[in-house]
């Protein structure tokens, strides 16, 4: 029985559309097996099966030589298998022991006996290592505790076979080691993982074998020990991947933005962009790297004008624009690609065309004396649609039928055609394919061509270094560093973020 | 099968299946089905009297459906007509009472105060939802019976004088025409038909080819967006719901200087509200749909009065068909399913 | 004292009402149609009594109350139906439902009666002395004398109710499918037959309130027994923020509000308020308490969407 789990020839289709086309993955006992891919490849709904979520179509899972049918989460657990969302399931107002007892509550005379139960949480998170407090409210903890109760809720299932979904995407890399550390205890436990992940680094350094999806296809399963990072790249994305660029240098020239002691709160009132400064230049771009949850939303909320600041100073070419409202902001010459592009960049139930003048609808030659003139707007969009390579049936068809690429597209051809000084592109290229993100890494290039000042916000490393001029790091809402991409590493930006001084990381280069 | 094809097929099986149940319920009650869609049709179209009734019973009908459509477009569920009616009702009757001055002057002063009672009756929800994000669905629900009651008091203590009825406004005042009854037999149809259809295209208008109207869809379809693009979304939600209450006020104006020409106290609501959410559904929220469908409300209901007379047959059958029609317009999600399955074996 | 025992009375059929309400929009399901659901429930005890009151003698009150369960748990499956498996709009659903149990049962009562009321029925829920407790001294006399039995059902419901979602596996379920179905459903919870026992449950309960109502108050069915009732509950619930003795407690201010507007010129100080303001006072507090000028109402988080598997 050298398989723990065995998902043989898998296929889940939804309405048409193939999401896992006869995949085979084999778990082996006590391994810590990594299914890489990128965004969309099929990954989590290949997971959601082998936990009862999705039924497939196709294909035999079997559980230590024995073919399974699960059909839904129970029987997973009741298999040993427990998952570790991505985005934590956990309910708010609930405690930390409701959360974890939920579905397998200990009752006695018909009422849930919660003293026990936070009893045998707290044996379990100490006999792991999982430090979580029973009686606290989910909405009341941090982020890595609600990852911790996550984990707990498949131990006191029994788990035997964990599987983490893309674990580290919220953590700083301070967290991550001790995820990893946590993920090896499991290990000498007699536990086997299924690491779900598309970042290379996390692959090599901690699993020992790896089975690799593209587009919903089983491409196949290597041994870490036997392979480097260029080759797992190619393997996800199908061709030589250039991790580099081309962009000529950056000639930057007088400041653009100038943002001084900004101090921004966020919902819950906490202090989360706590004097922050930042300059960026025409002609140059800005990237901002960090971990998510350092301020970055709320810094970009503040500056174009979706969240009140408290205080600071925001100079767009020397005008003052803090508190201002969106529209002022806009028309001021700023541009926004936005992190959330189905929230905040478009209306998907519009035509394309119609999406194109979202900002400038009320303005000659769109709309005059506030009746709309349709011919100019749909010329406009049939315009830009050509220019900047979006591919649609017609400017007339709803936003939602494009693919995500072709809609981010046409998000960045509105906002670069409106001319904008500054343009702000938040995780612009967030679950888009390699082709997309060429177009889209050579059209911020091109902006800073023109003499543009750009502001990259991602929280994508790579990107990061490949496409700024400057990087400036934000840690607890502050600017904590500025280096030059050429001169620095992957390593020493990673202890920046997680909030080392600039002398720890190594002797500094200035910029 | 294109989406505009099917989104016109919805409503009519919609309509189909609910006539369908309704027929059921008939025959397994013992009751003759044919002769109660006779009665009915009779009840409607038999007479020119009984024309004028429906187009008069449809006037209100295509208001309140305008004005629920018109809230929905922009993502809200006004639930508040009723209330809104019925203190337009009142502020019609009101100045149609209160003052004497030539009809010129008399009656669009009554009308213009009938759409501003029911602007600022729902302005309140409204602003409550922009500003504190209350859920505009139960704070109408409750605005209704605030002004029930309150409408109810002041008929009895300002109005009168402890009567429970306004007693009838001055000629100057109403929608009614000598010239529109001898046409019709002398059934109530006023003028507001007129009204009513403007209305109609006025909401077309507003929506589609406005920078405002742009504005109130974005809303509606994504308040991010919107916020995104500089629209003020508050402003918008604001003025969806006063313009919703508007047309809802306006409504009330049909009944109380057209139909009946009085307001009086009232035990529960006159169902108008409610009527106008189900025309509103019916008719996809647009303001072709809301007409056609609030033409064929007015004929079930007016022709419901025949049921009892000619075919025995109790005319609350009507309403339970009008609430299967709702439930299946609702359900839709099921229609489509399965005009979609029709569709791929089409195809094939 | 007539006052506890009035309020009592009035405020008897909201509270069942609304904890009908609490399962319902607490599983994720708003509803709407508890006016409905309670017209179901007063028009099935009043019909069933008059039919059966020879049988069941002074039993048939009660059996009425069961069968006016049955009737709205029956009823409002289509809503259950229509909001959860055809992901129909809760709210239009909700309103659906109203009309459509409006609409049916004056039909059935002049089918099986011939005219638009049914008659008056022998036994409702009359006046009583609760034994042995009415000759307390004081308390009994304002508590205990010329009161409901239904009106100490309503209390005993609301404790039990408030027990079974606080305290049970089945209230945790229930509600973490109204909070987070997600979660929910990847915890084994089979979210849609939790919303269908929720729904069911307010139908049950909705009846029951509404069976209470028309044999105590009016004593027999027509257009108007059942009118706001439904919806005065579902501001209960909400003012009593969807909590079982919060809302017990709204509930029973509701019912104070309504009988004084009622018996209130025959009591000193309180004939000087005009009636209007009392008549609209549960209805203005609600909005009030949703405003958050009263502290915050906030609604379970997953109330009115649906849940449908496979939207990642």
């Amino acid at each position: 029985m050298e398989y723990v789990i065995e998902m043989l020839n898998i296929r889940k289709e939804f309405n048409g559309f193939v999401a896992n086309d006869n995949i085979t993955l084999q778990l082996k006992k006590g391994e810590i097996h990594a299914l890489l891919g990128e965004n969309g490849a099929g990954k989590s709904t290949l997971m959601n099966v082998l936990f009862g979520l999705y039924q497939p179509e196709k294909g035999e899972i079997r559980v230590k030589g024995k073919p399974v049918n699960i059909s839904n989460p129970n029987i997973a657990n009741d298999l040993g298998i427990g998952m570790v969302h991505q985005h934590f399931m956990l309910v708010d107002t609930f405690t930390v022991t409701e959360n974890i007892i939920l579905g397998r509550e200990i009752t006695s005379a018909g009422k849930i006996d919660i003293k026990k139960a936070e009893q045998q949480v707290r044996e379990i998170s100490e006999r792991y290592g999982l430090s979580v407090d029973p009686q606290a409210k989910i909405s009341d903890i941090s982020v890595g505790m609600q990852q911790r109760v996550e984990i707990l809720k498949t131990l006191y299932r029994g788990a035997e076979i964990l599987i983490f979904d893309e674990p580290t995407a919220v953590l700083t890399p301070q967290e991550i080691k001790e995820l990893i550390q946590i993920m090896k205890t499991l290990i000498k436990e007699g536990k086997s993982i299924i690491l779900i992940t598309h970042k290379l680094k996390e692959i090599m350094e901690v699993s020992d074998r790896c089975t690799v999806i593209r587009k919903g296809k089983g491409i196949g399963t290597v041994t870490v020990s036997e392979t480097n990072p260029n080759e797992l790249a190619s393997l996800m994305v199908g061709r030589e991947v250039v991790f580099k660029t081309d962009k000529k240098e950056a000639s930057p020239k007088q400041d653009v933005l100038e943002i001084k002691d900004l101090l921004v709160k966020d919902t819950r009132g906490v202090m989360v962009v706590n004097g922050l400064n930042l300059t960026v230049r025409a002609g140059e771009i800005v990237g901002i790297a960090g971990v998510d949850g350092n301020g970055q939303s709320e810094f970009i909320e503040a500056i174009t004008g979706l969240r009140k600041a408290e205080s600071g100073s925001v100079k767009l070419n020397g005008k003052e624009l803090i508190n201002q409202t969106p529209r002022q902001i806009t028309e001021s010459g700023v541009g926004h690609i936005p992190q959330d592009r189905h929230k905040h960049g478009l209306v998907l139930n519009f035509p394309i065309g119609e999406n194109m003048v979202l900002q400038t609808y009320n303005k000659k030659p769109f709309s005059k004396n506030g009746i709309l003139n349709f011919g100019e707007i749909y010329k406009k969009a049939k315009t830009l649609i050509s220019e900047f390579d979006v591919r649609t049936p017609s400017e007339y068809t709803l936003a939602r039928a494009l693919s995500g690429g072709n809609q981010q597209k046409a998000i960045i051809g509105r906002e670069v055609d409106r001319n904008p000084d500054l343009l702000i592109a938040a995780q612009p290229t967030r679950g888009l394919d390699v082709g997309a993100i060429e177009f889209i890494h050579k059209r911020l290039i091109e902006q800073r061509d023109n003499g543009k000042g750009v502001l990259l916000v991602s929280f994508e490393l790579d990107e990061i270094m490949n496409v700024s001029d400057r990087i400036a790091v934000i840690y607890e809402g502050r600017i904590v560093a500025v280096v030059n991409p050429k001169e620095t590493t992957e390593q020493e930006l990673g202890l920046l973020m997680a909030g080392s001084n600039r002398k720890e990381a190594g002797e500094g280069t200035h910029v | 099968m294109s989406k505009r094809v099917r989104s016109i097929l919805t409503p009519i099986i919609a309509v189909l299946l609910g006539i369908l149940v309704g027929t059921i319920i008939m025959l397994v009650s013992g009751y003759n089905p044919l002769a109660a869609f006779t009665a009915l049709w009779n009840g409607a179209f038999g007479d020119i009297y009984y024309i004028g009734e429906v187009i008069r019973q449809f006037t209100p009908y295509i208001l309140a459906g305008l004005a629920v459509a018109f809230a929905f477009r922009v993502g809200l569920f006004n639930i508040g007509v009723e209330g809104q009616f019925l203190v337009g009702w009142l502020a019609a009757v009101w100045v149609g009472v209160a003052f004497d001055l030539p009809r010129i002057i008399h009656l669009p002063l009554a009308i213009l105060a009938a759409i501003v009672a029911g602007a600022l009756w729902a302005f309140i929800p409204g602003l409550l939802k922009a500003r504190f994000r209350v859920h505009e669905v139960i704070v109408t629900i409750m605005m209704n019976y605030v002004a029930l009651h309150v409408s109810n008091y002041l008929i009895r203590n300002v109005i009168t004088d402890h009567g429970d009825n306004s007693g009838p406004i001055h000629k100057s005042a109403t929608l009614r025409s000598g010239w529109l009854e001898s046409l019709t037999d002398y059934s109530r149809l006023h003028w507001g038909i007129l009204l009513a259809i403007l209305s109609c295209f006025i909401m077309w208008f507003l929506l589609e080819r406005t920078t405002r109207g742009f504005e109130l869809r974005s809303v509606g379809f994504n308040q991010h967006a919107a916020q995104y693009a500089g629209m003020n979304v508050n402003k918008n939600i604001i003025l969806s719901m006063v313009i919703s209450g508007a047309f809802a006020g306006l409504a009330g104006a049909m009944e109380g200087l057209g139909t009946f020409e009085y307001a009086a106290v009232k035990g529960g609501f006159s169902g108008v509200g409610f009527d106008g959410i189900a025309v509103a559904l019916l008719g996809g929220n647009t303001a072709l749909g809301v007409f056609f469908s609030a033409i064929l409300f007015g004929v079930l209901k007016v022709g419901a009065l025949n049921m009892p007379l000619e075919a025995g047959v109790p005319n609350e059958l009507v309403d339970i068909i009008i609430a299967l029609i709702v439930f299946f317009v609702a359900s839709s999600y099921f229609i489509r399913v399965f005009l979609d399955r029709i569709s791929k074996k089409e195809v094939k | 004292m007539i006052l506890v025992p009035s309020t009592l009375l009035w405020a008897a059929p909201l509270v069942f009402t609304a904890l009908g309400g609490i399962f319902s929009e607490r599983s994720g399901v708003v509803n709407i149609g508890l006016e409905g659901l309670m017209v179901i429930g007063a028009f099935s005890a009043i019909v069933f009594n008059l039919f059966t009151f020879d049988t069941f003698g002074n039993a048939t009150p009660w059996i009425a109350l069961l069968i006016a369960m049955v009737a709205g748990a029956f009823f409002s499956m289509l809503h259950a139906v229509a909001a959860i498996t055809f992901r129909a709009d809760h709210t239009v659903s909700g309103v659906a439902i109203n009309l459509l149990a409006t609409g049916l049962t004056l039909f059935l009562v002049k089918l099986i009666f011939d005219k638009g009321e049914t008659g008056i029925i022998s036994k409702g829920f009359s006046k009583i002395d609760i034994p042995v407790l009415k000759d307390i001294p004081v308390i009994g006399k304002i508590f205990f004398q010329n009161t409901y039995w239904t009106s100490f059902l309503a209390i005993l419901v609301a404790i039990i109710v408030w027990y079974i979602v606080a305290k049970t596996p089945f209230g945790l379920r229930l509600r973490s499918v109204g909070e987070h179905p997600m979660a929910a459903d990847t915890m084994g919870i089979n979210v849609t037959k939790m919303r269908y026992y929720g729904v069911i449950l307010s139908g049950a309960l909705g009846g029951l309130g509404g069976g209470v109502y028309a044999q105590s108050i009016t004593s027999n069915f027509s257009h108007s027994t059942i009118s706001g009732q439904g919806f005065m509950a579902l501001a209960a619930m909400i003012f009593g923020k969807w909590h079982p003795l919060g809302s017990l407690g709204a509930a029973i201010f509701f019912g104070f509000a309504q009988s004084i507007s009622i018996i209130g010129s025959s009591l000193p100080f309180l004939k000087e308020i005009p009636n209007v303001y009392l008549l609209i006072a549960p209805y203005v507090l609600t909005i009030l308490a949703l405003t958050g000028f009263i502290g915050r109402a906030d609604a379970p988080k997953a109330s009115g969407t649906h849940y449908i598997k496979g939207s990642r």
